[in-house]
């Protein structure tokens, strides 16, 4: 056992993964010497030399690119994008490329490629520091797509996603790469990489979160236990797929669903989300599923993000409109 | 210099009219090329424009929904492709049916994605040759990456000859703009990787001539990126082989990536839903017939090789069979099912998958039933 944060337990996984596996290569821009902009590789460019941590010119549609022929030649390339909003110059190649290779080949090639992406709000970043783009490539056949939440879930996910034979696009919470919490590396991972992990059981509503929101869900529930709540939250982990049965068995308890993130409300995940535990759980819902999230306007400057992330109160707001049904 | 001028810098080792001229630095890389092994190059020429003729033909027929004619390509194809050992590894676009078939890739199987029964029915394993890319640039970047694989595979530069490997990406004039391509350049120079760029340059990107890419002959952009570049008469197959040999041997040895721009004129349409009359004179096609990259062989092997008419016929036969066994493979190639469009999405199926594959099932016996019941 050992007391990690979110970005020493990934460091601690990518580790692990390079040790077991002389294929796995870890490539980005300031991945090697610096460790990255927030130290999540780092000392790993001093262990495994620079064959296998690759400082990498600053283009993001070269690093996937060039992944996609490392893999091809047996390679288990670990990308890091290295903020959220400078991966869509490497969108054509992910979406294009990364995602349909194996369908193309029918089979025969495999993309065994995982692609970091620090994601989300809260830091008070300047512009395309601060997105949650997860709906994009949860919309494209192909990509697997997770999120981690926490300092246990953040070491072994990450192992299992780069022993995983298909792409996986891994969203990493950065403002929370600094949460701690004990992590127990001995054994294996308690869950699949496409579990869903019920964080906190509850009887009166189902709180859905991933990355940066379960904390904040969590929270929620806490303090609506005070006024005598019981909230379930669910940390979905895994966006796409999505692991529905857990989904539906939640929310077919308590009745009632609210979906919380970061991104954008339309076409977000949460309208999937909706849409699944509506046609499934119909004859179990008290309330019509309610969504609490960013708004359908780019991400604002700095000094207004915290009015437009949701937050506890934003969070308990919705789960009193929901219960007032 | 204009990027279509006349280039006193253009290699060429077999002018159009069919005789050998000699160049200090690429004649001696073919120099031990028999006559035999020209007619070898003349056939593969040949049966390189036959299955593109007939490819073109079936997609008339209505048996293939498009196709990329290589139509004036043939010989910056064979000839490059002839310059490759087994171990080195291409990245095509859509358009090398020339390379393919060098390659040793059934032609056949190049008619699948242009049917609509598969997206690339070859195993890039067998022939080390890489499904066709259809976005434009994006294997200059694959194929750079997969060099990079070479280099830690300590595979590059160790003077076995069976063991050294290089990588070929293969892209055209208009691919030269895209990021990609750019992206690739820069990889590959300043990692040193063993790949060579070899762009056919055939002077339109559908309707966008060249101008419309560049200001200066494109092989000169290598310079800025740190390697050599070659501009070789892409009509040239003995100029294409040699200039290729050198290329990949570079990059075999250990000496960096060289873009080698084959000069050349697509002769057809950019694909058979393109109409050239549109946006081209017929006086540059004439032009361009004089520079038949096929006769201008045939010629040297007439006039000095003893080439008689018997074997000219023997290889217009092998094409006559080649042809009808790749009309028969396309008739008969079966529609998939529609079940296997959910077939390897993933390595596993996801269980949302499985529950889409088993409705559309369901819906389709549906109408069995209802058959069944009128």
């Amino acid at each position: 056992m050992s007391t990690l944060t979110i970005g020493k337990a990934i460091n601690a996984g990518l580790r692990a993964a390079m040790e077991s596996d002389p294929k796995v290569l870890v490539m980005g821009e300031d991945v090697g010497k610096l460790g990255g902009v927030f130290r999540i590789t780092d000392g790993l460019q001093k262990d495994f030399g620079e064959d296998r941590v690759i400082d990498t010119p600053l283009a993001e549609s070269g690093i996937i690119g060039t992944a996609v022929g490392l893999a091809l030649r047996g390679y288990r390339p670990v990308c890091e994008i290295q903020f959220d909003g400078f991966v869509f110059p490497a969108y054509d190649q992910i979406v294009t490329q990364v995602a349909r290779m194996h369908y193309r080949s029918g089979g025969r090639l495999r993309m065994p490629i995982v692609i970091r992406i620090p994601y989300g709000g809260g830091i008070g970043a300047v512009e395309h520091h601060s997105e949650s783009p997860e709906a994009y490539f949860s919309h494209t056949p192909g990509l697997k797509v997770v999120s981690c939440s926490s300092p246990t879930d953040a070491y072994w996910m990450i192992q299992q996603a780069v022993a995983l034979d298909d792409p996986v696009v891994f969203f990493e919470p950065k403002r929370r790469y600094w949460d701690k919490a004990e992590v127990d590396e001995s054994g294996g991972p308690d869950l699949p990489l496409e579990a869903a992990r019920i964080a906190r059981p509850g009887e009166h509503l189902t709180l859905v979160a991933y990355g940066p929101m379960v904390k904040t869900c969590l929270e929620a529930a806490t303090a609506a236990e005070e006024e005598g709540r019981s909230l379930e939250v669910v940390d979905l982990r895994s966006l796409s797929p999505l692991d529905l049965p857990t989904l539906y068995e939640s929310v077919r308890r308590t009745g009632r669903c609210l979906v919380v993130h970061e991104a954008p409300l339309t076409l977000g995940v949460g309208a999937e989300v909706a849409a699944r535990v509506a046609e499934e759980c119909f004859y179990s819902l008290e309330a019509p599923v309610l969504r609490v999230t960013g708004f359908d306007t780019p991400y604002p400057p700095s000094r207004v993000e915290e009015d437009y992330l949701p937050d506890l109160d934003r969070v308990l707001d919705g789960v009193d409109r929901a219960l007032a049904h | 210099m204009s990027p279509t001028g006349e280039d006193p810098e253009l290699v060429q080792l077999l002018t159009p009219e069919g005789e050998r001229v000699d160049h200090p630095d690429y004649s001696p890389l073919v120099a031990e090329l028999t006559d035999d092994d020209v007619r070898d190059l003349y056939r593969d020429l040949v049966l390189a424009r036959r299955v593109d003729t007939e490819a073109v033909a079936l997609q008339r027929q209505g048996e293939l929904g498009l196709w990329a004619s290589l139509l004036g390509q043939e010989a910056a194809q064979v000839g490059s492709a002839r310059a490759l050992r087994p171990q080195d590894h291409v990245f095509p676009t859509y358009r090398e049916h020339g390379v393919a078939l060098c390659r040793g890739v059934d032609p056949g199987l190049l008619l699948g994605l242009f049917r609509g029964v598969d997206q690339g029915g070859w195993d890039p394993a067998e022939n080390h040759f890489h499904l066709y890319t259809i976005v434009i640039g994006s294997q200059t970047l694959h194929a750079t990456g997969y060099a990079m694989g070479v280099q830690r595979d300590g595979a590059v530069g160790t003077g076995d000859p069976d063991r050294d490997a290089a990588v070929i990406a293969y892209f055209g004039d208009g691919a030269t703009s895209q990021g990609d391509v750019n992206e690739a350049f820069i990889w590959a120079s300043v990692y040193n990787a063993p790949v060579v760029f070899f762009c056919q340059n055939n002077q339109w990107a559908i309707s966008e001539p060249l101008e419309r890419q560049t200001r200066i002959p494109l092989y000169r952009r290598a310079s800025g990126f740190g390697f050599p570049g070659v501009r070789v008469d892409g009509n040239d197959v003995l100029a294409c082989l040699a200039v290729a040999r050198a290329a990949l041997q570079r990059a075999r040895d250990g000496e960096g990536p060289m873009l080698v721009e084959a000069y050349t004129y697509r002769m057809g349409a950019h694909t058979t839903s393109d109409d050239p009359t549109r946006y081209r004179l017929a006086a540059d096609l004439e032009h361009w017939k004089l520079k038949d990259p096929i006769e201008r062989v045939r010629a040297y092997l007439t006039r000095h090789a003893g080439a008689d008419q018997e074997f000219f016929d023997g290889v217009e036969a092998e094409a006559d069979s080649l042809a009808e066994r790749l009309r028969t493979h396309c008739r008969e190639m079966p529609d998939p099912t529609p079940q296997s469009m959910f077939d390897h999405v993933y390595v596993e199926p996801t269980a949302q998958l499985v529950e889409q594959r088993e409705a559309l099932t369901a819906y389709l016996a549906s109408f069995a039933e209802e058959e069944v019941r009128a």
